[in-house]
């Protein structure tokens, strides 16, 4: 790695930043080695055999490359079923929320109702309560829906959120209202303003409420959990636990099933990394 | 998900933001009065129609609920569903049921194992922020992978790491001489392996956060600090430390919040039938048996409602200690 000129400072400053320099990145990789490290013996591991990932002490590489344990995993649950299942509830609450998170997040931020504010201090309420205090009732009412173990119960709730509704406001409140108001000079409606004029405008702001959503969806476990009992219905994250009963002692089966299930999630993360991470930041919370 | 009370913090703020921008446009003389007496008439019905479906929705799955769950709680459930009211005894029960005083030192024993990867996301965030430093964005998305990771996946990968004849830990530790154990079926050590994985799982998170509280302390304080004579560690316990403290206040709130609801982790790392099970059972946890399980549905609703008012007591004391050691610029 270059070693910038130091411009002023004699030989001593030069050794100090240097010394710096590399005491910070070794800091770094052993923090990545710690964090990112069990992915890698994850990886490692499902290519192993079983009696090889017992060996004492440990190989590293796997011995021979050994394909069969993601066979297993594929086989040992509806794999694909459930994939699918956690393709069309993540995005089914991510479309939801999108939609009408936006659409509440316009009316709170551009609209000027009466009961404003009592409604927005009712949606702050449900920002606070724990979800667990929400699932017997929950329960119920896909009980009475007659909608247990079907997927739809698995996404329905979390296609509302106040945190998303939350989260858009505020970036509507930051867009200037000239625009609009040259659009409802023109005899724009509120919804074409809406749709047209705010949307497009928002759209850092819908991106990160996506992918948080997308994320969070992937991964619940608790609520699936819940509302789901035959298997063609669970999400994946419910399904690794069903093939941790199965596998219980085969951990290079596990690991390739547990790769599988996060691997969606991962390639999405790396292509959108720059965008996750800012939106992170940016909301400060989980959804 | 529930959330944070740092995003009303977060709320307050913006609260005079709307108000400034409402006031602007009435300003006198300004031929809009009447454009806006037309629209008034149909701006309840445009209201109405956005936000119907957030309002609906909200409403049946959200608010309600919370209604129900605490009229839940004073009654007690039958095996067919049916309920009948009983008053405070399911409050009596908890205060007398030796599991929850049991569940409740291990979600707080949780919470508090969970404060100490703070100072590690403080001093990765410090570390990677420092002007030039190479290699930023990997390090920080290598760093964040566990936080985007299914907890499910991540609990059984952690479950092989731990593993006490095969796993890797032990296998290192035994390398400079340290003898591992059972870490997960051993009573002693799971609650501190799971806490390893809860922070495993949020440094990066908290990381993050607190790189955006670093980008808004203004350049000019280091240099003149640096001017002065000051090192990179005075620096940061003279000028990086305190004018975080807004953030990690943020991040510690959500980290004890985050604790307190903990639930993945113990369902898949600790089996059903686990020996450390007791020593490992959050409220959560036992929400989740005494509900779903042995279908104790007001009993359940009840231990749902405590640990609402034990989150709320505790956040509460959070932002009132928050005078002594948070400062706002």
């Amino acid at each position: 790695m270059p070693s910038a000129p130091a411009v002023t400072g004699g030989d001593s400053r030069v050794w100090r930043d240097r010394g710096g320099r590399v005491a910070a990145h070794t800091f770094l990789i052993a923090a990545v080695i710690a964090l990112a490290g069990p992915f890698l013996w994850e990886l490692l591991t499902s290519f192993k055999t079983l009696a090889e990932s017992t060996k004492v002490p440990p190989t590293v590489l796997p011995e021979d490359w050994h394909g069969d344990n993601y066979g297993e995993a594929l086989t040992g649950i509806p794999m694909w079923k459930m994939l699918g299942n956690s393709v069309v509830n993540a995005i089914v609450r991510t479309l939801g929320q999108l939609l009408f998170c936006s659409m509440a997040a316009y009316a709170f931020a551009r609209l000027d109702f009466p009961g404003r504010r009592v409604l927005f201090g009712l949606f702050l309420t449900v920002l606070l309560v724990p979800s667990q205090l929400l699932v017997i009732p929950q329960y119920q009412i896909m009980q009475d829906l007659n909608l247990l173990n079907t997927l739809t119960a698995v996404f329905l709730p979390g296609m509302f959120s106040a945190f998303g509704t939350f989260l858009l406001r505020q970036f509507f409140l930051a867009l200037p209202v000239e625009l609009e108001e040259a659009a409802r000079l023109d005899g724009a409606s509120p919804l074409r303003i809406y749709w047209s004029v705010l949307l497009p405008l928002a759209r850092p702001g819908l991106i990160a409420l996506g992918i948080l959503t997308m994320i969070w969806s992937w991964n619940d476990l608790l609520w699936p959990l819940i509302v789901t009992t035959d298997t063609a219905n669970m999400t994946l994250s419910v399904g690794l636990t069903s093939l941790q009963g199965q596998f219980q002692t085969d951990y290079p089966v596990l690991m390739a099933g547990s790769l599988l299930a996060t691997l969606p999630v991962i390639a999405v993360f790396v292509v959108l990394q720059k965008h996750v991470i800012e939106g992170i930041a940016l909301s400060g919370s989980k959804g | 998900m529930s959330l944070p009370a740092g995003a009303v913090a977060m709320v307050d703020e913006a609260e005079a933001a709307p108000v400034a921008v409402a006031d602007r446009p009435t300003a006198p003389g300004r031929p809009r009065r009447k454009r806006k007496g037309r629209l008034d008439r149909h701006t309840g019905l445009w209201a109405a129609f956005f936000l119907a479906p957030t309002t609906i929705g909200l409403g049946v799955f959200y608010l309600w609920p919370v209604v129900q769950t605490i009229y839940f709680s004073f009654t007690s459930w039958g095996p067919f569903g049916g309920h009948t009211f009983i008053g405070l005894d399911n409050y009596e029960a908890i205060f007398q049921d030796p599991q929850v005083g049991v569940a409740a030192r291990n979600t707080l024993y949780f919470a508090v194992l969970g404060l100490l990867g703070l100072p590690v996301s403080l001093v990765l965030a410090a570390t990677l922020n420092r002007p030039g430093r190479k290699g930023v964005s990997a390090y920080r998305a290598l760093i964040f992978l566990p936080v985007v990771t299914m907890p499910a996946a991540v609990a059984i990968v952690w479950r092989w790491l731990f593993n006490g004849d095969f796993g890797i830990i032990n296998s290192l530790l035994g390398s400079v001489g340290i003898s591992g154990t059972s870490w997960l079926s051993n009573p002693d050590t799971a609650l501190l392996a799971l806490a390893v994985v809860g922070i495993w799982s949020t440094v990066g998170y908290n990381m993050v956060i607190l790189m955006a509280g670093l980008q808004s302390i203004p350049k000019q304080f280091y240099e003149a600090a640096s001017l002065d004579g000051a090192g990179p560690v005075r620096q940061f316990t003279s000028i990086t430390v305190p004018l975080l403290s807004p953030s990690l206040f943020f991040v510690s709130v959500l980290s004890v919040i985050g604790s307190l609801q903990t639930f993945d982790l113990v369902y898949v790392m600790i089996g059903k039938t686990s020996p450390a099970l007791p020593q490992t059972r959050t409220i959560v946890y036992l929400f989740f048996e005494k509900a779903f399980i042995a279908n104790d549905r007001g009993y359940a609703a009840a231990l749902a409602f405590v640990l609402l008012l034990v989150i709320s007591a505790i956040t509460g004391l959070q932002f009132w200690l928050q005078k002594k050691w948070v400062h706002y610029a």
